[in-house]
């Protein structure tokens, strides 16, 4: 099974712990992992300011990256949506379509494609789970609180068998951070408070790390936790994943 | 008057193509196991308060007991006679401004929500069951319905000018959403359930 | 109203955050009102079958309006019921007025209804000398203040019961410094009520407006619309024509959706079906179109007409509970408001579709399920080639497309400077990275992921053991 290995590019340039993580992790699944030299960003920034037509280069240039995998694999459930939701290419349409079928995000693909229910680590910590909304609400990795339907979710399960992870049970169980891509800046005053907010949630709860499928909304959190000198972390969910080394 | 025609005309011009088909009511299901259970627990819960009695004589017992006669009390039903006056149906309804008491009957209540369903022909006048400070609504036992289904159901092609279904007390939560009962209508309702 | 200049949401936001004690109060009243909405449909075990048999009985509506309207208005004059038609705003106002000027009544009662609130009604019946007063406490009291509602369903829940307190003393001269809300209310019952005892004309909103019958359902938990219309010689409902449902049994779909989806209730108080005028009097109908017509040839913003306007998508949205709902200058404000009120004005609404992180809670909640966020996506789509976004976030954005688009550019770019992050702060209308206002930035690592992979990926290893 070939992978082909998406790392957001902000994640490539500020977080490659979290791209080394997923990389290991699913080697250690064995895959046939291999991150193409030439990816970019799969255009969702400009997307989501209103500016999805001049994603054309972007969509392109992802599709020439990515033709060959099975599979396309990423560490953040916000990326992969934008790929499901928006890629397209007017001179070869049955390719993107196929890539929109193929690309997962990490969690959804352990638990669907690999089939693998549970993954042992060590992870001694209070963890809180942040829910990021794009891999929650829309690639349905886990059930939304809105709905009157059962509950599952994909990165829960996965973290079950980390030994020594303690999660903790949120009052705002999958409440927004706030990042919101340029929504961060453009609106900073409501998106700061709406970061603060969640991590106030998870004080309460006394956790050491806070963890998430979406690097981006960790970033967020981070940067006001830092700010805050709080002593919480943020940690990416593969590196918990990854956590019991090679 | 040309708007109407200027208006239906663009939307002709811009509704979809095709007309996309109604939803089968049925597959909603509307079973419940116990409807008089669910139907006090409800109306409790709405600030609605529910008496069980055998008969008019019961009701007029408790409204005796519970309200001051002396003020001005309203009904429709017959059987109240002794405690209410019944030939108010036809003044000036804002003559009713000083009404205390009301009581009326209902045809039939909803389970889901306590509600009950009632129309001009057993209001007397449709302003009575708001203008009243206090609101008393008798239904039958065998007259509570599961859900909202069953209740247009029932009502069906039924004629009335005006209908309305009650459920609890008047009441807003406007300032600070703290519940206060008696906004503008009715400040109490009593449901008389009767065998 | 509409002359003053529009405060930007990002602008009134930070306004509004300024004093924390109260974002957090208004935030935490309002996801009080989510969760009452949660317990409540959560006891229903056809909740999303509910919800999708609303949609579907409002998808058939919007596909077949035209005709169903001309129903409606023959059986509503069946029942002698007196019909209009409003092409806009204006003609609406002018219709009321005009009624109101032939039976030469200069005071109105008026329920709530935030048709009259996009018409702008009230100051325009304030210039012809005609006084309304809004019988719902909640706008009772904003009405009092001069304040527009900040909600469609709870409009004065941006003030706290010492702000009504206040008001209340000052215009119905209730003891200063009594908070009680029971107090304050029973205040507002007792002035209202004389109010409801002299008016001839009362006018209502529209929840429901049966084709097959006629006939109207206003639903209140106060009583008011009823308290306004029984005593009034004249009864003026106005409705957007988007009210429409086919027959009387879909009330059961809609009634039991709309009080839970509001409030948690599992009904409102009333629901109040009007078929006929009293012997003697009168009942209007004033069908309004005000842009709806329009927002039906959207086809990507069409299904926001299926509005039942409960206010759900507010009370979830974490944007709209922590910048309050004056931050959207419309009428109806969160996410429902930002995808219909661009319709009505491009330009002066621009920002509204921007005011979410596109969560997708209000699509969730939604008892018609509207796609509320794919069309405040969409929105922001249409915006831009409209040309509604500042110059320099559209250079900036086009010289993110280039760099993103080139591999070689970008691993240039992001060499010298972690490209993306540092040009957002590009994208705002202000030299500051807003990112550092309140947030530090992530430290740089020594070296990008596609530096480690070149080094350490499996086949760079084999090639080192070659």
């Amino acid at each position: 099974m070939k992978i082909g290995l998406f790392i957001p590019c902000y994640v490539d340039q500020f977080y490659p712990k979290v791209g080394i993580a997923t990389y290991e992790l699913l080697q250690k699944l064995d895959c046939d992992v291999h991150f193409p030299m030439g990816q970019t960003c799969c255009g969702q920034p400009m997307a989501n300011s209103g500016y999805q037509y001049l994603t054309k280069g972007c969509d392109a240039n992802f599709i020439a990256n990515f033709a060959g995998f099975d599979y396309i694999v990423c560490p953040s459930g916000s990326c992969v949506l934008h790929v499901k939701e928006h890629l397209h290419d007017q001179n070869q349409e049955e390719v993107a379509a196929e890539m929109r079928r193929k690309v997962f995000e990490l969690t959804e693909f352990i638990t669907d494609i690999l089939k693998v229910d549970s993954i042992h680590g060590n992870f001694p910590y209070r963890v809180g789970m942040h829910v990021s909304c794009h891999g929650q609400r829309g690639l349905k990795l886990s059930q939304m609180t809105e709905l009157n339907a059962p509950f599952f979710s994909k990165p829960e399960q996965l973290l079950h068998n980390i030994k020594g992870l303690d999660l903790v049970s949120l009052s705002r169980k999958d409440e927004c951070c706030g990042f919101g891509g340029t929504f961060c800046v453009t609106e900073e005053a409501v998106s700061v408070k709406m970061g603060q907010d969640r991590i106030k949630d998870h004080e309460n709860q006394h956790v050491d790390y806070i963890t998430g499928g979406d690097m981006s909304c960790l970033m967020h959190l981070e940067g006001i936790l830092k700010r805050q000198k709080s002593p919480i972390k943020t940690i990416h969910i593969a590196e918990i994943l990854n956590s019991l080394g090679n | 008057m040309s708007s109407k025609a200027d208006i239906l005309n663009k939307i002709k011009q811009n509704q979809p193509a095709f007309i996309t088909d109604l939803p089968d009511l049925n597959l909603l299901s509307s079973e419940n196991a116990d409807v008089l259970a669910t139907y006090k627990t409800v109306l409790q819960n709405i600030g609605g308060d529910l008496v069980e009695v055998a008969s008019y004589a019961e009701i007029l017992d408790y409204i005796k007991k519970n309200y001051a006669l002396e003020k001005r009390i309203i009904t429709t039903i017959s059987e109240l006679s002794e405690i209410a006056s019944l030939d108010w149906t036809s003044d000036d309804p804002h003559s009713l401004a000083d009404v205390e008491l009301n009581v009326i009957k209902a045809h039939f209540g909803v389970a889901e929500n306590s509600a009950l369903w009632v129309t001009d022909d057993v209001l007397g006048q449709r302003i009575s069951p708001f203008i009243a400070q206090y609101l008393a609504i008798i239904v039958h036992k065998n007259d509570i319905l599961a859900t909202m289904h069953q209740a247009y159901e029932r009502i069906g092609n039924q004629q009335y000018g005006f209908g309305t279904f009650i459920a609890g007390p008047s009441k807003t939560a406007d300032i600070e959403q703290s519940l206060v009962l008696g906004a503008h209508g009715a400040r109490g309702l009593i449901v008389f359930m009767l065998d | 109203m509409s002359s003053k200049k529009i405060i930007e949401h990002s602008q009134a936001a930070t306004h509004f955050n300024k004093d924390v004690e109260r974002v957090n109060w208004h935030d935490e009243t309002l996801w009080f009102v989510r969760e009452k909405r949660d317990k409540s449909a959560h006891q229903i075990p056809d909740w999303e079958l509910l919800r999708e048999t609303a949609s579907q009985i409002k998808n058939n509506v919007l596909s077949n309006i035209h005709d169903y309207l001309i129903e409606f208005e023959a059986n509503a004059q069946k029942n002698g019921i007196i019909v209009h038609w409003a092409a806009d705003a204006k003609q609406h106002n002018e219709i009321v007025h005009s009624i109101m000027a032939k039976h030469d009544v200069k005071q109105m009662v008026k329920s709530k209804s935030m048709l009259t609130e996009e018409c702008h009604l009230n100051d325009y019946l304030a210039e012809k000398g005609i006084e309304v007063i809004d019988s719902d406490l909640g706008e009772y009291i904003v009405q009092l203040r001069k304040e527009p509602p900040s909600h469609i369903v709870l409009p004065a829940i941006h003030l706290k019961k010492e702000d009504v307190s206040e008001t209340f003393h000052e215009h119905l001269g209730t003891e200063k410094g009594n908070i009680d809300p029971q107090y304050l209310t029973e205040s507002a019952r007792l002035s209202l009520r004389n109010t409801f005892l002299t008016r001839k004309v009362a006018l209502t909103g529209v929840n429901f407006a049966i084709a097959e019958t006629g006939e109207i359902v206003v639903c209140t938990n106060e009583g008011n619309a009823d308290m306004g219309a029984h005593l009034a010689d004249v009864h003026i409902a106005s409705m957007g024509f988007e009210k429409l449902i086919p027959e009387r049994k879909h009330l059961g779909v809609f009634l039991r959706l709309l009080a839970r989806s509001a409030t948690g209730q599992p009904i409102t108080t009333f629901s109040s079906h009007f078929k006929k005028p009293r012997d003697g009097k009168e009942i209007h109908i004033v069908i309004v179109d005000n842009g709806r017509s329009t927002q039906l040839g959207r086809e990507d913003f069409r299904n926001s007409l299926k509005c039942i306007r409960c206010g759900a998508c507010m009370n979830t949205c974490p944007v709209y509970r922590r910048s309050g709902g004056h931050s959207y200058h419309n009428a109806v404000a969160g996410p429902i408001g930002s995808i219909l009120a661009p319709n009505l004005d491009m330009s002066k609404n621009a920002d509204l579709p921007f005011a979410s992180t596109l969560c997708g809670s209000c699509t969730n909640v939604c008892p018609v399920k509207i796609d509320i966020h794919d069309q405040l996506y969409k929105w922001r789509q249409v915006l831009v080639k409209e040309g509604h976004t500042p110059t320099s976030k559209t250079i900036a954005m086009n010289t993110m497309a280039k760099v993103l688009a080139n591999p070689t550019i970008f691993n240039i770019a992001g060499k010298s400077g972690r490209f993306v992050m540092k040009n957002i702060p590009g994208l705002v209308n202000n030299k500051m990275n807003k990112w550092y206002d309140q947030r530090e930035m992530p430290d740089v690592p020594e070296e990008s992921f596609r530096e480690w992979y070149k080094k350490n990926s499996r086949e760079a290893k084999a090639k080192d053991n070659e």
